[in-house]
């Protein structure tokens, strides 16, 4: 039983290695700070870990260990996806369209 | 086991959006897009959970995902985005702290409380997830104290450090396989514990600031992987996927930032560059050439192309928006501005593209240094805002120099070079730099803000 749980875990592991690696070696330099701060809030998924480990009748240590474990994976899934998505939405290609060509023209005079 | 099935559906729906997400930023018109997926799945993900058999009571949970949400939300609202690498630092150990957490309290719940074994393909997926995750949050933390400047950013050292630290892991690794063998042994489990947050402070200690990018890296690379032994640990593959996402993610920039500066992994953890014991440059003939903003601000102005090169500087000195200001008036008379972005340019990757796409310059003027270097020769000022190393011509000219080999902006190509520095002292790496010396190189002193916005005053005025 252990093994098998053992091996299809180190299949899942292999496959998004893989996967990872396909993925982000495409982001660009551009946005590897929003890229950082993503995939810190995505491996906030941890969270779940952490809200069976709170909400467990099992006993005080381990329920005082999982609010903490909570509160601070909390902080990184609302902080992480809040935080990359101000940074996104500042990149822009162009801003007001028009003054690159306005540039040009005024060169050529 | 019905709720089974639905919890382990939204898991895989989960995943599935991750990678999604994370695909989305190949491009900055998809990103967002894909950044919100990831954000559902996430969703998803806590809704399926909080389905979960085994939970009896809501009362913790909703406690602390009250605290954590307000927390994280006011850190994303209210933080100036030159604290970036801070708040990056801060997440990371945030991260690996709630990974260490759930370890350590699955270890207590099983082998201490009910005094079970445990099989060693869990102990030892426990064993990676609190040896990754403390030394991740102290780490960080290291980190951070270093960027909020609350502690100095020159490296520490001292004698038989490298010794030190390594017999330290040593020691955690030796607890770590006997743990594997003898699980119940508890109180090495702590010590073990112990052991991986001391080894964090220690590794990240004689780091200097300069060197950021690489630690901020590997902890993201870290606290990703202690995820993923979470997810082994408990058995749960959304936790593995994500936690391997993001390791890896952590991963390639570490490379790619040690290749900015033709450096090794291990040369920058044990390395303690930036002593200034290792300056061997060349003695450098010339003087320091002092310019005056007007007569900068004529060469600006009838400059035909004008390059920006960025560094720290320009975010201690908070003056992304100085720099769009001047650039607007340029480019108003017709001068092509573009920006140079060294990768290794400020504290973390893609520091300086932020701050720049903060003060509104849009990403097609921003250029990577391969596609600008080779521009350098048909560029009339290169501009230097608080940058340093990276673009030092000793790095390519001088074999001897600490960072020989290390890729640069070559501004010296440039007919003219304009350099914004607070004053005449070294940089942050105690290097000299030939660049300051040349003939058509001028240095303008003072805060980079006040000068640039000077700079613009008297090209509008030329």
């Amino acid at each position: 039983m252990s093994s098998e749980i053992l091996i299809s875990s180190l299949y899942v592991f292999a496959l998004a290695a893989f996967l990872g690696y396909q993925v982000i070696s495409r982001v660009p330099p551009l946005l590897h700070t929003p890229l950082m701060s993503a995939t810190n809030a995505i491996s906030a998924i941890s969270v779940v870990g952490a809200i069976v480990t709170a909400g467990a009748q099992h006993n005080n240590v381990a329920k005082t260990l999982g609010l903490i474990a909570v509160t601070s994976a909390m902080i990184n899934v609302v902080g992480g996806f809040m935080i990359t998505d101000r940074m996104l939405k500042m990149f822009k290609e162009k801003i007001g369209g028009g003054r690159d060509s306005g540039a040009k023209e005024e060169k050529h005079q | 086991m019905k709720d089974g099935y639905f919890i382990e559906l939204t898991y895989l729906l989960a995943s599935v959006l991750f990678v999604f997400g994370l695909k989305g930023l190949s491009n900055p018109k998809t990103a967002r897009r894909g950044m919100n997926l990831a954000a559902a799945g996430m969703l998803a993900a806590i809704v399926g959970t909080l389905l979960h058999h085994e939970i009896l009571s809501y009362e913790l949970i909703i406690i602390g995902m009250i605290i954590g949400s307000l927390i994280g939300a006011a850190m994303s609202i209210w933080m100036p985005m030159t604290a970036m690498p801070q708040r990056t630092a801060l997440s990371h150990a945030f991260g690996a702290l709630a990974a260490s957490l759930v370890g350590i309290s699955e270890y207590y719940r099983h082998a201490v409380d009910l005094g079970e074994t445990l099989p060693a393909y869990k102990m030892t997926a426990l064993g990676f997830e609190v040896l990754f995750g403390s030394l991740t949050v102290t780490g960080s933390l290291i980190a951070f104290a270093k960027l909020q400047e609350m502690m100095r950013g020159t490296p520490f050292t001292y004698k038989g450090q490298n010794i030190i630290n390594i017999s330290l892991f040593a020691l955690a690794a030796g607890i770590f396989i006997y743990l594997i063998f003898v699980p119940t042994a508890s109180s090495l489990f702590y010590v073990m514990v112990g052991l991986s947050f001391l080894f964090g402070v220690l590794l990240v200690m004689p780091i200097g600031s300069a060197d950021m990018p690489v630690v901020m890296s590997l902890m993201n690379s870290y606290a990703g992987l202690a995820s993923a032994a979470t997810g082994f640990a408990i058995g749960n593959n959304v936790l593995i996927i994500a936690g391997t996402l993001d390791g890896f993610s952590g991963f390639i920039l570490s490379i790619l930032m040690c290749r900015a500066m033709n450096r090794s992994i291990t040369n920058v953890l044990f390395g303690a560059f930036g002593a200034p014991a290792t300056d061997t440059g060349a003695l450098i003939e010339g003087v320091m050439r002092e310019v005056a903003p007007d007569d900068v601000a004529v060469q600006l102005a009838y400059a035909r192309q004008v390059v920006f090169v960025p560094g720290y500087g320009m975010a201690t000195a908070q003056a992304q928006h100085a720099v769009r200001e001047l650039a607007d008036v340029l480019e108003h008379r017709g001068v092509i501005v573009k920006y140079a972005i060294h990768p290794v340019a400020g504290r973390m990757p893609g520091h300086m593209n932020v701050l720049l796409a903060e003060a509104n310059v849009p990403y097609s003027s921003l250029y990577e240094m391969e596609q600008i270097n080779p521009e350098m020769n048909a560029t009339d000022v290169a501009v230097v805002i608080g940058a340093n190393d990276v673009v030092n011509p000793d790095a390519r000219d001088n074999p001897k120099s600490p960072i020989a080999g290390m890729p640069i902006i070559e501004v010296d190509r440039a007919q003219s070079v304009v350099v914004l520095k607070r004053g005449k002292g070294k940089g942050f790496s105690g290097l000299e730099n030939p660049l300051f010396y040349k003939t058509n190189t001028g240095m303008l002193y003072g805060d980079a803000k006040s000068s640039l916005t000077r700079l613009a005053q008297a090209v509008q005025q030329t």
